[in-house]
Order: C-alpha cells, then sequence, then structure tokens
C-alpha cells in the first residue's frame, strides 16, 4: 500500500506482508463504530481505564493523574491530581448498602508509594495513604468484609477508612503481581512463579483484631505469573509468561486442567512457519484473561485463544490476531470478542460455531487492490486447517478500530455508548455506533425545538 | 451566497484575476461585441456621463456666516475623485436647502435664549448640470462664539446615480444620522465646556468689576455717581444678566440627554442611535455623556480671563473649526463612520442591492449558513439571534422594533416619471415609529407621524425653505395619487408621502424652470404606496402568499433561483421544485399537515421602469403543522448592524468597483478600493473604531482566485468528482505533494466545498509537514501535507497509509486519487468540466448558490420530525429509518453517494443546533468502511 505512496524503494517493512495475520478490507458492514472521539487530557501513557457508572469512566495512567470522564458526550468532568509519579492500579471501591452517601469513590495506587481514595462525585481527594514500603502493585477489594488489599511487596489489609489492619511478612522483591479473592475469605496473590493463597481471619469475639495468613503456596508454573481470573466460585484461572494456563479449583486449590501448548497446538502444520513466529517465548505470554459462562479468553502472545471450560480444551483461537501482543480481552455479550493490541489496533471478533469448510471469499477491498489478496488467502489457510483439527468454533475478524497511533492498552465496553480505548499515544478514543449517535442527536434536536416552543407537531 | 452570480453589471476582467481560462475564440460571426466604451472604462451601467466627478464621495460643508457656504472636507479625501467637479458650487446648492430652521434666539416669551435641539433633516436633491445627486444631511452644531450660537453644516452622499440615492435613503439615512449623532454629541460637550469657561469669564469679570465699583465708591465722596460709575455699574448688571443667560445655556444643552431620553417614546428611532453609537469607541461616548456633568464641573485648569465690555463678533475673528466644535475624538470617530459609509455604498446600485438582498436572505438561512457561508456577519449575536428566533416564534407577521430591521430594500420610486426638471417636493423623513410599531400594524415601516407635530414640522420646514434662497422651491405634497397622474404631464418627480400625514398648507405645484436644483423627496416604505399602485406592480409576494396560504401541510419550499444561464441550476430548481410537490404529498400522508416555510421572499427587479422591488417577507402560518421559524426579525440588511456587525468589507462591491471606479480613476487612487485595508490605515488616523481588517478584502479575492483554482483543478483533473464528494461527505482529503505553493493553492480552491463546522472557519489546514494524526482528522477536513523524500517523511506517510481509511488522498506529484467511489449527480452539476464558467467569482458563486440548494435539502431534511422518530409510540424504528431513505431518494431525488452528502451535512445541523448555546466542541469523527479507488489521469 506504501508503494505508491513513497514510490517504492523505501517501503518500510510492512507487518502485513511477513505475518499471516487475518486482515480486513475498508469495507467492514458489520462493524458498528462509525464514529470517534479524541479525548485528550492526559500527557502520558493511558494504561487504566474504570468503569464508574453507566455513563462514566475514570483514566489513569504514567502521568499520574486520573480523569473522569463522560461516556457520552466525551466531556471531561474531573481531573484529580494528587499523584507524583504514575498510576500502578486503580480500582473502584463499591459503595455500601448502608452507607447513606452514595459517592462513587475509587483508589488510586501510585508508584509514588501512595494510595489515594478519590470521590469521583465532587472531585475531592479523601483520603491518602502514604505509608508503603514499596510501590503497590495491586489492589482488591473484598466487599462482603468490607475490606480491601494492597499488594506490593507485601501484602496488607486495610478498611474502608484507610486503617491498616494488618499485613504479610516481605514476600518478594518483585512484589505481587496480580491478586483476586476467591471464597472462604481467601485471596490469591501470583509472585513471580508462584501463586499464594492468603486467608484473612476477621474479628470474632475470641480475636483481638484482623490477621492474614498464608495458607498455601501453588507452584505449578514455570515462569511469572502475568493474569489471573476468578472464573467463577469453583474455579480461578491463571496464566504465565511462557504460555501456561491453569485451572485451578478455589476450594481444594488444585489443578483442574492445563493447558501448556499455546505455542504450539498443531506442531504437525506448517512447523516452520510455527516456529519461527512462535517460539520466541514472547509471543505466548498470557497478558490477559477474560470469561464468560463457557469460556475463557485468553490473550496468549499475538494470538487469541478460546479455552472452553467444559471441554477442558482450546475451542476456537486465532494464533496471529494482531502484529504485537494483545493486551486486552473483552467478550461483549452478542457472541463478540474484542482484543486490543500492542500494535495499536482494536480487533472485533467474531465467535462462531464452525461451519462446513467453505473457502470464504476473501474481503474485497483496499488490499485486493494492492495485490495483497495474496496475504490474506495464506492467512486463512492455517487458520481453517486448525480448525479442523483442534477447534469446533472460529474467530471470525468482523472489524477493526485504527485510531491510536501506539499500543492500545485497555479498553471499556460501554453497553449504550461504545468502546473506550486507552494508549500509550496518551489518548483515549471514545469509538461509537454512528448510526445511533445520529439518532439520538436528532432526538436531541427536536427535544431542542420542542423545548424552544418551536416544533408543531399536527394534531 | 444566494445572488446571483451573472446579474451583476458587465465588467472586464479583473486585474488581479489571475490566468483567466482560454477558450478558443469563437467565430467572428458568434462573437457579440463587446461594449463599445469598455474600452474607456465605462460600462452600460455607468451614468456618469453628466458627471464631473469619478465616484461617490461625501462632502461636508458648513455655512459659514462669514463666507457663506463653503465645502470643509471629501471623503475620500482626494482630489482626483471629484475631479472639476465645483465643490463651492454643488455646497451653495446643498447649504442653500436647509430645511432645518433651527433658530436660536430669544423667542416669544422667553427671556433667555433658547437652545433648540433640532432634528437633522435629510433631503435629497440633484443637480442636473452637474450630473450630481446628492443625500444631504443637514446639522446644527453650538458654537458660543456663533452668531445665534449655530453653525449649520451639513454632509452630502453625493453620486452621479440618482436611482442609487434614492434607493438607498434609508441606509444613507441611517448610517449619516449615526454620524451625525457622534459630530452633535461631541458637539453639545464641547459646547458646554465652552460654557464653562465662558462662565468662569464672566464671574471673574463680575468680580473685577465689582471690586472697582467699590473702590470707585469709596473714592467718590460725593453725594452723586460719576457717569463713570454708572458705566460700571452697567457694565455690572449686563455682566450679571449675561452670567444668567449662560447658566440658561448650560443647563439647556446639559439637559439634552434628559430630553432625548424622555422623548424617546415618542421617537424611538432617535434614541435608538443615541443608544448605538456608530463604533465602538463612541459606546464611550454615552458614558461620558452621562458623566457630563463631571466632566463639566471640575476643570480646575482652566484660569479666567476679564471679558472686555464691548466683545465685539466682528468678522475677523477665526471661527472654530470643525474639528474643534466637537472634540478631536468624536470628529476622527465621524470621520472614521464617514468612510466606512462611503465604503459600503461603493460601488453600482445593482451590486449593492443584491449584495443586500443576498445579505438578507442569508441572514433567514441562519440554521444553515454555517456550512458554507463566509460567517463573518453571523455568530454576531447569536444568543440574541437565538433569543429572538426561538424564543418567540410567533413573531412572524410581527413588525421588527425598529424600522432598520426590515429591510430587504423594498424601496419604491416612480423614478419612471421622473425628468430632471424642476420640481421640488418637502421632504421629511423622520420615521417617526412611535407606538405604531411596537403595535405591530405593519411589517414595514409606517412613517406614521403624530400629526400635530408633524404641522409643526412642516411650518418649520417652510420657514426654513422659503429663506434658504431664490433658486430653491420647495413644495408641499399632493396626494400620491394625485401626483402620480399630474406628473406625467409636469414631468416632475414625486413620491408619495404618507397619506396619514396631515397637511398644514395646501398643495401647491409649480415649475420652476431654468435652474438646476431639484430637490427629490423619497418615500421609501412600502406602506406608503398607493393601494392601486402596489397592485399592479409585479412582484412575488402576492405569489408567495398564495403559495402559503394554499400549501397547507406542503413543505413550502422556494428556493433563490440561480440564473438561467447556468443549465445545471436550472435543473436544480427543477428538482426542487419538484421537491415541493413530492414533499407535499409525502407528508400528507404520512404526517399529517407539515409546513416549513423556508423563507425565501420573492422578489422582481424589474428594470424597465427602474422599479426595484422587493416586498417585504410575509409570512402566513399555519397553526397546524410543524414549523421552523426562521426569523424575519432578522431579516435586516446592513442598516442597523453595519457598522457594529458587518465589517465594512462585507459591503464592499469590488468587483464592481475596480471596473466602474477603476477604469476612471487612475490606477494609485485605485489602490483605495484594491487595497482598502491599507488606504485605512493610512488615510485614517489610528482611532479607527470601525476600521476594516485588512484580510476583508482579500477575503473577497481569494473567493475569486480559490474559484478559479478550483475550475482549473476540475478541468485538469478526471476524478475531481469524487474528491469533492469526499470533501462534502466530511472525509478528510489530504493533497500530498512536495511544491509548498501547488499545494496551498489547490487546498485554497477546493476549499470552497469543504462544510464548515461552526462559527470558527472552515476545518482546513493549508499546510502540514508532520506526520498525522488521529486527531488532525477530527480537526480538519482538508489537509495539505508535504511529501518529504526523507526516511523522516516515511513516518507521515506510514500514518498516511494506516488512517487510509479515514481519508481520500490526493497525490499532486503523481496525479493519482485514493478515494471511494462516487456515483451521484450532485457533484457533476457542481463541477461540470465542460462549464462555461469562466470566472472564477462567477464559478464561485455558481458553487455556493448550487451549495446553498443542498444546504437547503439537508436542512429539510434533519428538520423533517417524521423522518427520525417514530410518528408515533408503537411505531417501529425500521419504520421511520425507510422513511428517511426515501425521503431521501424520492423526495430529495438523491442517488447513491449524495445521500451520505446530505447525511453528513445533516448531522453538522444537527450539532450545531443543538450546540450552539454551548459553544462548540469539534463534532465527532465521522466515517464509513466503504473501500476506496484508485484513480489515475
Amino acid at each position: 500500500m506504501l508503494r505508491w505512496l513513497i514510490g517504492g524503494g523505501r517501503e518500510p517493512q510492512g507487518l502485513a506482508e511477513k505475518s499471516p495475520l487475518q486482515t480486513i478490507g475498508e469495507e467492514q458492514t458489520q462493524n458498528p463504530y462509525t464514529e470517534l472521539l479524541v479525548l485528550k487530557a492526559h500527557h502520558d501513557i493511558v494504561r487504566y481505564l474504570v468503569r464508574l457508572d453507566d455513563y462514566r469512566f475514570a483514566s489513569a495512567g504514567d502521568d499520574g493523574i486520573v480523569v473522569v470522564w463522560n461516556a457520552q458526550t466525551g466531556e471531561k468532568l474531573l481531573e484529580f491530581s494528587g499523584h507524583t509519579q504514575k498510576i500502578t492500579a486503580i480500582i473502584t471501591l463499591p459503595c455500601l448498602e448502608t452507607c447513606e452517601e452514595k459517592n462513587q469513590l475509587i483508589l488510586t495506587a501510585s508508584a509514588d508509594r501512595t494510595v489515594i481514595e478519590w470521590d469521583c462525585d465532587t472531585g475531592r481527594q479523601v483520603q491518602k495513604v502514604s505509608c508503603f514500603q514499596s510501590t503497590v502493585k495491586c489492589l482488591a477489594v473484598l466487599q462482603r468484609l468490607d475490606v480491601w488489599l494492597s499488594g506490593g511487596n507485601d501484602l496488607c489489609v486495610w478498611n474502608r477508612k484507610l486503617d491498616l489492619l494488618c499485613k504479610t511478612s516481605h514476600l518478594s522483591d518483585t512484589g505481587i503481581s496480580a491478586l483476586i479473592e476467591i471464597p472462604k475469605n481467601c485471596v490469591v496473590a501470583a509472585v513471580g512463579k508462584e501463586l499464594i493463597i492468603f486467608r484473612l481471619v476477621a474479628p470474632t469475639e475470641g480475636s483481638l483484631g484482623w490477621d492474614i495468613l498464608e495458607v498455601k503456596r501453588l507452584l505449578d508454573h514455570q515462569d511469572n505469573i502475568l493474569s489471573l481470573l476468578n472464573v467463577d466460585d469453583v474455579s480461578f484461572v491463571s496464566g504465565s509468561h511462557v504460555g501456561e494456563l491453569i485451572v485451578w479449583d478455589t476450594l481444594g486449590w488444585t489443578v483442574q486442567a492445563c493447558e501448556r501448548n499455546f505455542w504450539d497446538p498443531s506442531p504437525q502444520l506448517d512447523a516452520q512457519r510455527e516456529i519461527k513466529l512462535c517460539q520466541k517465548p514472547n509471543d505466548v505470554s498470557i497478558r490477559h484473561l477474560t470469561w464468560d459462562e463457557e469460556n475463557v479468553f485468553v490473550a496468549v502472545g499475538r494470538g487469541l485463544y478460546v479455552y472452553n471450560l467444559q471441554m477442558k480444551r482450546v475451542i476456537a483461537c486465532q494464533k496471529t490476531a494482531h502484529d504485537s501482543s494483545v493486551l486486552h480481552v473483552v467478550k461483549l455479550p452478542n457472541r463478540q470478542v474484542i482484543s486490543c493490541s500492542e500494535d495499536g489496533s482494536v480487533r472485533i471478533w467474531e465467535l462462531r460455531e464452525k461451519q462446513q469448510l467453505s473457502v470464504e471469499p476473501v474481503p474485497t477491498g483496499f488490499f485486493n487492490m494492492w495485490g495483497f489478496g495474496r496475504v490474506n488467502k495464506q492467512a486463512s489457510h492455517p487458520v481453517k486447517k486448525q480448525q479442523e483439527n483442534a477447534t469446533s468454533c472460529s474467530l471470525e475478524l468482523i472489524g477493526d478500530l485504527i485510531g491510536h497511533s501506539s499500543s492500545v492498552e485497555m479498553f471499556l465496553y460501554f453497553e449504550d455508548h461504545g468502546l473506550v480505548t486507552c494508549s500509550a499515544d496518551h489518548l483515549i478514543i471514545l469509538w461509537k455506533n454512528g448510526e445511533r449517535e445520529s439518532g439520538l442527536r436528532s432526538l436531541k434536536l427536536f427535544q431542542k425545538l420542542e423545548e424552544n416552543g418551536d416544533l408543531y407537531l399536527s394534531v | 451566497m444566494i445572488s446571483a452570480p451573472d446579474v451583476v453589471a458587465f465588467t472586464k476582467e479583473d486585474e488581479y484575476e489571475e490566468e483567466p481560462y482560454n477558450e478558443p475564440a469563437l467565430p467572428e460571426e458568434y462573437s457579440v461585441p463587446l461594449f463599445p466604451f469598455a474600452s474607456q472604462g465605462a460600462n452600460p451601467w455607468s451614468k456618469l456621463s453628466g458627471a464631473k466627478f469619478s465616484r461617490d464621495f461625501i462632502l461636508i460643508s458648513e455655512f459659514s456666516e462669514q463666507v457663506g457656504p463653503q465645502p470643509l472636507l471629501t471623503i475620500p479625501n482626494d482630489t482626483k475623485v471629484f475631479g472639476t467637479f465645483d465643490l463651492n458650487y454643488f455646497s451653495l446648492r446643498i447649504m442653500s436647502v436647509d430645511y432645518q430652521a433651527s433658530f436660536v434666539g430669544h423667542p416669544p416669551g422667553s427671556a433667555y435664549p433658547k437652545l433648540n435641539f433640532v432634528e437633522d433633516s435629510k433631503v435629497v436633491l440633484g443637480d442636473s448640470k452637474e450630473g450630481a445627486f446628492a443625500y444631504v444631511h443637514h446639522l446644527t452644531l453650538y458654537d458660543l462664539e456663533a452668531r445665534g450660537f449655530v453653525r449649520p453644516f451639513c454632509m452630502a452622499y453625493i453620486s452621479a446615480d440618482q436611482h442609487k440615492i434614492m434607493q438607498q435613503f434609508q441606509e444613507l439615512s441611517a448610517e449619516f444620522s449615526k454620524a451625525s449623532e457622534c459630530l452633535k454629541t461631541g458637539n453639545r460637550k464641547a459646547f458646554a465646556g465652552e460654557l464653562e469657561k465662558k462662565l468662569k469669564d464672566l464671574d471673574y469679570t463680575r468680580t473685577v468689576l465689582h471690586t472697582e465699583t467699590e473702590i470707585q465708591k469709596k473714592a467718590n465722596d460725593k453725594g452723586f455717581y460719576s457717569s463713570q460709575a454708572i458705566e460700571k455699574a452697567n457694565e455690572l448688571a449686563s455682566v450679571e444678566k449675561s452670567i444668567i443667560e449662560h447658566q440658561d445655556l448650560l443647563r439647556q444643552i446639559r439637559s439634552y440627554p434628559h430630553r432625548k431620553l424622555r422623548g424617546s417614546n415618542l421617537c424611538p428611532r432617535e434614541s435608538e442611535h443615541t443608544q448605538d453609537p456608530p463604533s465602538q469607541a463612541a459606546a464611550t461616548s454615552d458614558l461620558e455623556e452621562s458623566a457630563d456633568t463631571d466632566h463639566y464641573t471640575c476643570r480646575p485648569s482652566y484660569t479666567p480671563k476679564l471679558i472686555k465690555a464691548k466683545s465685539t463678533k466682528c468678522f475677523d475673528k477665526k471661527l472654530k473649526t470643525l474639528e474643534e466644535l466637537c472634540d478631536t475624538e468624536y470628529f476622527t470617530q465621524t470621520l472614521a463612520q464617514l468612510r466606512h459609509v462611503e465604503h459600503m455604498f461603493r460601488g453600482d446600485l445593482c451590486y449593492l442591492l443584491t449584495s443586500q438582498i443576498d445579505r438578507a436572505l442569508l441572514k433567514q438561512q441562519h440554521i444553515t449558513s454555517f456550512l458554507f457561508e463566509d460567517l463573518v456577519e453571523v455568530g454576531d449575536r447569536p444568543a440574541e439571534k437565538q433569543e429572538s428566533t426561538v424564543s418567540k416564534p410567533h413573531h412572524y407577521g410581527l413588525p421588527s422594533e425598529s424600522p432598520e430591521d426590515c429591510l430587504v430594500p423594498q424601496v419604491l420610486i416612480s423614478v419612471g416619471s421622473y425628468k430632471s426638471s424642476v420640481e421640488s417636493v418637502l421632504i421629511k423623513m423622520e420615521q417617526d415609529l412611535g407606538d405604531e410599531a411596537s403595535r405591530g400594524a405593519a411589517v414595514t415601516e409606517s412613517s406614521s407621524f403624530d400629526p400635530q407635530e408633524n404641522l409643526d414640522y412642516l411650518e418649520m420646514d417652510m420657514k426654513g425653505s422659503v429663506s434658504s434662497g431664490e433658486s430653491i422651491e420647495v413644495l408641499g405634497t399632493e396626494k400620491p395619487t394625485s401626483v402620480l397622474s399630474k406628473s406625467e404631464s409636469q414631468s416632475s418627480l414625486t413620491v408619495p408621502l404618507s397619506p396619514q400625514v396631515v397637511r398644514s398648507k395646501a398643495v401647491s405645484h409649480r415649475t420652476i424652470s431654468g435652474d438646476s436644483i431639484e430637490v427629490l423627496s423619497t418615500c421609501p416604505s412600502e406602506a406608503l404606496i398607493p393601494d392601486d399602485f402596489k397592485a399592479s406592480y409585479p412582484s412575488a409576494i402576492n405569489e408567495e402568499e398564495s403559495y402559503a396560504e394554499g400549501g397547507q401541510g406542503a413543505i413550502l419550499f422556494q428556493a433563490g433561483i440561480s440564473p438561467p444561464e447556468l443549465g445545471e441550476a436550472e435543473e436544480g430548481s427543477s428538482s426542487l421544485a419538484s421537491l415541493q410537490t413530492d414533499a407535499s404529498c409525502c407528508i400528507g400522508r404520512e404526517a399529517g399537515a407539515l409546513l416549513v416555510p423556508l423563507s425565501t421572499p420573492g422578489h422582481t427587479v424589474s428594470d424597465e421602469d427602474g422599479v426595484v422591488s422587493v416586498p417585504p417577507q410575509r409570512y402566513r402560518q399555519k397553526d397546524q403543522g410543524f414549523h421552523v421559524d426562521f426569523s424575519v426579525e432578522n431579516a435586516s440588511p446592513s442598516r442597523d448592524n453595519s457598522c457594529e456587525g458587518f465589517p465594512a468589507y462585507e459591503l464592499d462591491p469590488s468587483h464592481l468597483l475596480t471596473s466602474r471606479d477603476g477604469s476612471k480613476t487612475s490606477l494609485d487612487d485605485h489602490s483605495d478600493a484594491t487595497s482598502y485595508g491599507s488606504s485605512v490605515a493610512s488615510t485614517s488616523s489610528d482611532r479607527t473604531p470601525s476600521s476594516v481588517p485588512p484580510a476583508g478584502l482579500s477575503s473577497e479575492r481569494h473567493k475569486k482566485r480559490a474559484g478559479q483554482n478550483a475550475l482549473k483543478f476540475i478541468r485538469q483533473y478526471p476524478f475531481a468528482h469524487p474528491a469533492i464528494y469526499s470533501l462534502l461527505s466530511g472525509r478528510t482529503l489530504v493533497v500530498l505533494g512536495e511544491e509548498e505553493a501547488m499545494v496551498r493553492k489547490l487546498v485554497t480552491a477546493l476549499s470552497i466545498f469543504v462544510p464548515g463546522y461552526g462559527r470558527h472557519g472552515k476545518p482546513v489546514k493549508h499546510w502540514l509537514s508532520s506526520p498525522l494524526h488521529i486527531t488532525d482528522f477530527q480537526k480538519w477536513k482538508l489537509i495539505g501535507l508535504q511529501r518529504v523524500a526523507s526516511p523522516a517523511s516515511a513516518g507521515a506517510l506510514h500514518a498516511l497509509s494506516r488512517y487510509s481509511r479515514y481519508t481520500s488522498i490526493l497525490d499532486l506529484d503523481r496525479k493519482t486519487l485514493r478515494c471511494p467511489l462516487y456515483r451521484g449527480t450532485l457533484v457533476p452539476r457542481l463541477a461540470d468540466h465542460r462549464t462555461h464558467i469562466r470566472r472564477g467569482s462567477t464559478y464561485f458563486l455558481h458553487v455556493q448558490s448550487l451549495l446553498a440548494q443542498l444546504c437547503a435539502k439537508a436542512f429539510v431534511y434533519t428538520f423533517c420530525h417524521h423522518l427520525h422518530l417514530p410518528a408515533h409510540g408503537s411505531e417501529a424504528p425500521e419504520l421511520a429509518s425507510s422513511r428517511q431513505a426515501s425521503f431521501l431518494q424520492l423526495t430529495l431525488g438523491l442517488v447513491h453517494e449524495d445521500v451520505k452528502v446530505v447525511r453528513y451535512l445533516a448531522e453538522l445541523l444537527r450539532l450545531h443546533y443543538t450546540q450552539e448555546l454551548r459553544g462548540t466542541s469539534q463534532p465527532a469523527l465521522r466515517f464509513d468502511y466503504v473501500p476506496s479507488f484508485l484513480y489515475k489521469i
């Protein structure tokens, strides 16, 4: 595509030509996002997005500020600046039913070794804790006990008033990378290659106060654990840097299932290509996990895998879903999966029941014109064969969103407002369904006409 | 711009029109000979034959008590403008028809001299010998040293075109009133200051005299007064009297503002003028005026002088200059205002009228005008506009608040009967609307005088005129109809005055032969036209009304018709006509009665008798039906806000100017016209409040150049259509090239097709050398991008290819275009490469008129309720969208990609309309996932 622009010779190494990346042309009839709004407030990488309620979300990143946005209008509502360094974790603090003020609170942890509690309605800094020995890397809220936990080099338990209830001893220098709650007042913390299970002891008549006890260490992972997901009450899933996906039992803390061969699910196929592309360890690190009732969606390196919990196997995969590492995956209610990646793109996939193997027409469009149709065909081949062998579903690319010029760190999906993506290019983009927005604007117009008394409807 | 592009006068190619497109010459037998005098710089519209001056100018004269009428200054202050025209003679003429009759003196029953705050008089007079016609504005300034304390002045707008004066009378009067008001305000201030000083002098003199008398008294031990002592006592007494007189004068002059205020309900216009100072700087004058008292009282620096007992008013003393009379500050302000007036009325009458109509129509379009029009004037007072249009939808038919407001030029003058002889008619143009207007009896201004007051006026005028000079006859007026009937035989010109006027004098018609002064009265109000006459003149208003009445449940949609010269335009209008019917049936069927009166006041310019009549816009409003109001209230052309609202360049009729004035004046003189900005800078002082941004005229030129370049682009590139489609549908077009000048030129040319977002100008970036970013596409819809042959630029190009779905890319160097397919019919009409339009400005106007039609379609689409919302609660939303599609296709006649254009414009309209009040943010970037194609030459 660049050839005609630059005039040959100096063409940069187009990634598209080298990888069997599935591409979609410019014609994306199923892609609903036909309107975008660029939100600018951050001065550095935006890493975190947190949904506050139906229409608001907060963003935070390396510039240490937290911004609250209106997801409908893209309006910047509030800006919190209290941290001096980058923000490392952000979580909403659900308000208590008994609590009178229903203000939405959030907790942010920063590399300046503080945690601040913010009020998202007033924009006020509620409280600040700065007695940490190390950077807090993850936060978790145990709503049932009305406490929250901060994980750095050690694990601390706090109550709502930001009093330190108890803490563990120093765990590791690398710190806790992930923290989830499991039943029986237990939490799982990922520390390096280990998963450590702690039990929280709430004060009773007998004991004086809170305590946190290490219950068990799970040592099945070969490499650093990057992602941890609480699937349901019975199991949780962890993923490691070398592509191990382990499903654990939440009660017995035993391995229910293990999937270690993401990097080589079908070695007999295109062996050379697979080796060349996927042998690099970075390519199989599991960076993000998400799930719906049946499946866990796993971002493995550049690929996207769907692991069925019942069948205990991968039912669909897209080995090179993106040009580089997939950072975040979300399953939408309508069988759509959205993934974002370091390559700056967001892709929308549809999980389809596997059909009979008919060669689908290659999307006509831009790339065909440029003679890239070849690439498409190549790309679709291995996938198809793969499906035959190991999967019963397929992930079909139905659209991509191109807007960010750098790695897309995370995104949020709003049922009513669309998609919010944040990126290393300091921007947040609000992707909207153009048709719906147009309808809304129309509605607004007539409302305004009516307000002004200019609308005369026939009786 | 809705005006017809080619109705304006034929003029020769302007000098800055660069490289006009040269078509092969026509064979001799087909060519129409050019206007024979074109080489001499004349044009068929020129009426300058008899005139000794080259173009219109403003003359300020004074009736000096020492030397009689004398010219003071002209604007523009350039001898070449008035050439051999005898200013002295003309001053004599115009000063001898002063109807003001403002006298100061001891009126019977009053002990002290009384200042008479007379209103200015405004007359039109002609001098056939000189070939000059003038609007003359008389005013009186106060001067303590002058005879009767008054100094009569007049300002005259002198033109060779009598029709121009007549038809622009209202506008001229309003503008000159502002200037006059400014002068008078300054004068009152200066006069009060003068009185202060005089009082101090007198006071001092009294003290001195008193002391002297005392001394004399003491020295004199005899029992009787010496003659010397008596003389002193007399002197003292006269000083005392003088003090009282002057104090009274001071009180009078100070009370003026209050008087005005009191009289304001009688004379709303005057009060408005005071509150509406001609310029920003003048805004301070009101404040100063209100703070007058403070100013006058605290002048400690002045040291009083002794006044000689016999202060003689002798002729050797120098009279104050105009500048001294009214404060330098106000004087410069007035000059600026007059310069503005001169600039405003430059050019041919035809041009002025067209542009006034144009502006008036544009104002009614305020909902859509932001898309393609230059929005310098819109957005002036958006809030007010909003106020008046939206919150008061019931105001149609009601008159506007002030006479200035209802003006599509609606002057109707029976000039046909005028045969340049000597008939003079009394003029009193004070528009006294009073309560009538507020009660809203008529749309147009009605000069309904208070009978009694009018009687006084008439009498006063008579007095003034009788004494004014023997060469003038001022006659009372007849009832209009009778005058009309007589006028044929008497070869006179009369224009009816209001029938409501109570005439105190017997009608007298006299024919004065031999003299060359004519005083023409004007009667600009449509309301004054006698009924029988009104009925007979061909006008669109009757038709329009009948439309409105007949159009029950129909979308009324009358587009400004483009000149028939443009075949495409005809097509457009016919399609709109079909729209009208289609819409009516469609809506009638689907949503009941709907009435969208698009306000398009019809106007006829019938030149066979020189009558230009544009009827006022009247709205017939149906109670039922959806109605979006394009307020009539805003339909005022330049008049009342021409000063603070329109920058003068808006009114610059430069293309006519260049032909007409440029032809007769030398080049350097002409520079005034071509580069007004610089001339303002040079001729006016630094205190020109209404000075014109230099960008003003360049925008006129810019249009021309853009039109010319766009024409070239269309002719040169076969893929112009998809490129223009991209712009119209809101897909960013990137013009890629190495040469900055080329890219800029093309971007400028193409920018005429870019719909604007709001009132912040068009989203066009002329030249960009950094890599594109996603925000750029949100911000700009047309970008000139530098192609650099360095590795660094690979990033830029990479970004370009990455974002290719949001852009169309026009590669100037390789002559390629990558953009979506276009199959509609709209753009071919807009950009026909076989067009016969050759001039850039013509093409620009052609584009504007087609775009105006397009906007109208977008408007109808946007504001049709049933298209966007379910007609009733239970209706499925799909139904509305199918209605939408069929409306776009069948009613608006849009095919294929044209639909997208209208949808995009509708989107912008919605955004604009809903966000108007809370400051426009950039709209979201909208795009489609459609394949692009590569076009090559």
